[in-house]
């Protein structure tokens, strides 16, 4: 495998490694929305490179005239970012916003000692 | 095209319009509007339902702005689509109306137009997940989805939800990002986005040997998320929180519904696009039967050893979304109609549990506990029908709907090697637990009080929504025990249908 070629893959590979291990392990919320944050980064890079083709235009099609779709990189993936974009944001801001919540609850970011001290406070099973 | 194949493209829009317009009304008002587009659903769900029956391919696909693919995006209906969009709308309205009185008190009176807005958006999500034909608009709606059923569970104005709503985020984000991953993947393999394109293009891919490992590792991270989301064993240590916190009405949607709706979204990925022969060639099958298997086992033992009536009820769906799993890892049609009817069981079930314990918690002060809810059923005599006919349902008695599923999973289990004796076993000893829990709090709330305290009488006549509510969801789940032929028909040729028809 050339890795020249494959740069791109590999940095959203490695990317989606560093926000997933992010998102599973950190105890500390704050650090999982970061974490959601690099996944789609890594995810958006994958899908941008596979629908660049070196050399090609942006494809805005001109009004008159034959169109060559030969000629324009492929616009799927990038509606497809675009699209992505939105979701992550609104996750995030859901999420900002129950931490914000929780600490000014719990004056604490970290989940288990959130979730210890939720359940001391209510003496559930 | 007939007029009626608009209407799946007109739930949609009309949903997330009115999600928009809520905003701008008075409570009331808002409330309104939203009970109102559910009742349209309906409407409009079993008149695309009537249309594809009596219709002669049993299905159609409507093309968003006529464009076809890549640029165009679709929503294809057979029979299974609308009638789980059906389904799934008529357990949404009687949750709400059922548990309207508790989201007055629950829910802080500032955030009632906001929790009718996510019911709108949850309508969207839940309709747009099953007729789409679109892997990435499936992807966005899952999302939405999560997000509106996060804020229904928010609603409620205590610490407690909040908490549990990070779990079930945190858990539905792992799911979610395995999804997207697995739907990139899968995009840069095949080029495809729309259902029939990804289709042909597997099967030519796989047909040929080329791409098998990515192929493999994509379907993987599609199940695998979608799995996750739905709850599946050992990723369902979210629902005993995301159930029990919630106030009763979110509670019916998230675990009657919305658990329902991923895995309706997973059957279809593996009927339209995947195929069955290469889920079954790829091993993927064998994995959810394990994974189901111990869901229904671990389910159950929680169920036993808690003594919280909600903590109960949250695993016990543990225990069912592992039967609707199970099924689909032995991969045939008569298992898939298993699991179809095991969804149907639940869904009409689970709510009207929700709603039950809400009506017998009420009696004594809120209060959860085995010991407090010793005789509740004696203080509110609808919900401890409900109950009764609930609790029957799910350990399977014959005339109502739980009987059904576990008598089909039986038959289907037969000829398959090692998997007959680990299903057959695995559904005799998850029964005997099921009467184990749901008998045991069945028989105390109609045993004698041992503990002294303040109760309160619920009669018809005071919760008269709630009681009428409670009875025609038992009334449902005994015609569909009774009746079951029917749907068995119905779901035989929509199972034809998303394995024929392109």
């Amino acid at each position: 495998m050339n890795i020249t070629l494959n740069l791109e893959e590999l940095t959203a590979m490695l990317l989606f490694g560093i926000g997933f291990t992010m998102l599973v392990f950190s105890r500390n919320l704050l650090k999982k929305v970061l974490g959601l944050n690099i996944i789609d980064t890594g995810v958006y890079l994958f899908l941008a490179s596979m629908g660049y083709i070196e050399g090609n235009l942006t494809p805005i099609v001109p009004p008159t005239g034959p169109v060559d779709p030969g000629i324009y990189i492929n616009p799927i993936p990038t509606g497809l970012v675009l699209t992505g974009i939105v979701v992550s944001v609104s996750f995030s801001a859901l999420m900002l916003a129950l931490a914000v919540r929780l600490y000014k609850k719990y004056r604490t970011l970290n989940l288990d000692e959130i979730y210890a001290r939720c359940d001391r406070e209510d003496g559930e099973d | 095209m007939r007029f009626v194949e608009n209407f799946p493209f007109i739930t949609i829009v009309l949903s997330l319009f009115s999600a928009v317009i809520c905003f701008a009304l008075k409570d009331k008002r808002a409330r309104f509007v939203s009970y109102s587009l559910l009742g349209a659903g309906i409407l409009m769900s079993a008149s695309v339902l009537v249309y594809n029956l009596t219709s002669e391919t049993g299905y159609f696909v409507y093309r968003m702005g006529h464009y076809d693919a890549p640029i165009g995006n679709e929503i294809a209906a057979g029979v299974l689509e609308p009638f789980f969009v059906l389904l799934f709308e008529v357990m949404m309205l009687l949750s709400l109306l059922g548990g309207s009185y508790k989201i007055e008190t629950d829910v802080e009176p500032s955030k009632h137009r906001l929790f009718c807005i996510m019911v709108n958006l949850t309508h969207a999500a839940l309709t747009a997940l099953c007729y789409t034909n679109d892997i990435f608009t499936a992807y966005v709606f899952v999302e939405i989805c999560t997000i509106a059923s996060c804020a229904l569970l928010m609603a409620r104005k205590r610490t407690r939800p909040l908490v549990a709503a990070t779990r079930y985020m945190m858990f539905s984000l792992i799911g979610s990002s395995l999804l997207l991953v697995g739907i990139v993947l899968l995009y840069s393999v095949t080029g495809h986005l729309l259902f029939p394109q990804l289709y042909a293009s597997i099967q030519a891919l796989w047909t040929t040997g080329q791409y098998t490992l990515p192929l493999t590792v994509a379907l993987g991270l599609i199940v695998s998320g979608l799995a996750i989301k739905s709850g599946l064993c050992p990723f369902h240590w979210w629902m005993r929180d995301t159930y029990a916190t919630a106030t009763p009405a979110a509670s019916g949607i998230l675990s009657g519904v919305i658990s329902k709706a991923y895995i309706f979204l997973l059957i279809k990925i593996i009927g339209r696009v995947i195929s069955r022969e290469i889920y079954v060639q790829s091993g993927i099958h064998t994995v959810l039967l394990i994974f189901g298997v111990a869901g229904m086992m671990v389910g159950s033992l929680s169920a036993i050893q808690t003594h919280n009536l909600n903590f109960m009820l949250a695993y016990s769906s543990a225990a069912q979304i592992g039967y609707i799993y199970m099924g689909l890892g032995l991969g045939t049609d008569a298992a898939l109609l298993a699991s179809l009817f095991q969804m149907v069981a639940h869904a009409l079930t689970k709510p009207m549990l929700f709603l039950s314990a809400m009506g017998l918690s009420d009696t004594v002060g809120k209060r959860q506990d085995f010991d407090a809810l010793r005789g509740s059923a004696h203080w509110n005599p609808v919900a401890g029908i409900g109950y009764a006919a609930g609790a029957l349902s799910m350990v399977g008695l014959p005339i109502f709907a739980g009987f059904i599923p576990k008598l089909l999973f039986s038959l289907s289990a037969f000829g398959h090697d090692w998997k007959t004796y680990v299903i057959l076993v695995a559904l005799a000893i998850s029964t005997i637990l099921n009467v184990v829990y749901f008998l045991r709090t069945m028989v105390n709330t109609y045993g004698p009080e041992r503990v002294a305290m303040e109760r309160r009488k619920i009669t018809f006549r005071t919760a008269r929504t709630f009681s009428v509510v409670v009875l025609i969801m038992a009334l449902i789940n005994l015609i569909v025990g009774l009746h079951a032929q029917p749907i068995i028909s119905l779901f035989e040729k929509g199972i034809h249908i998303f394995t024929t028809i392109r």
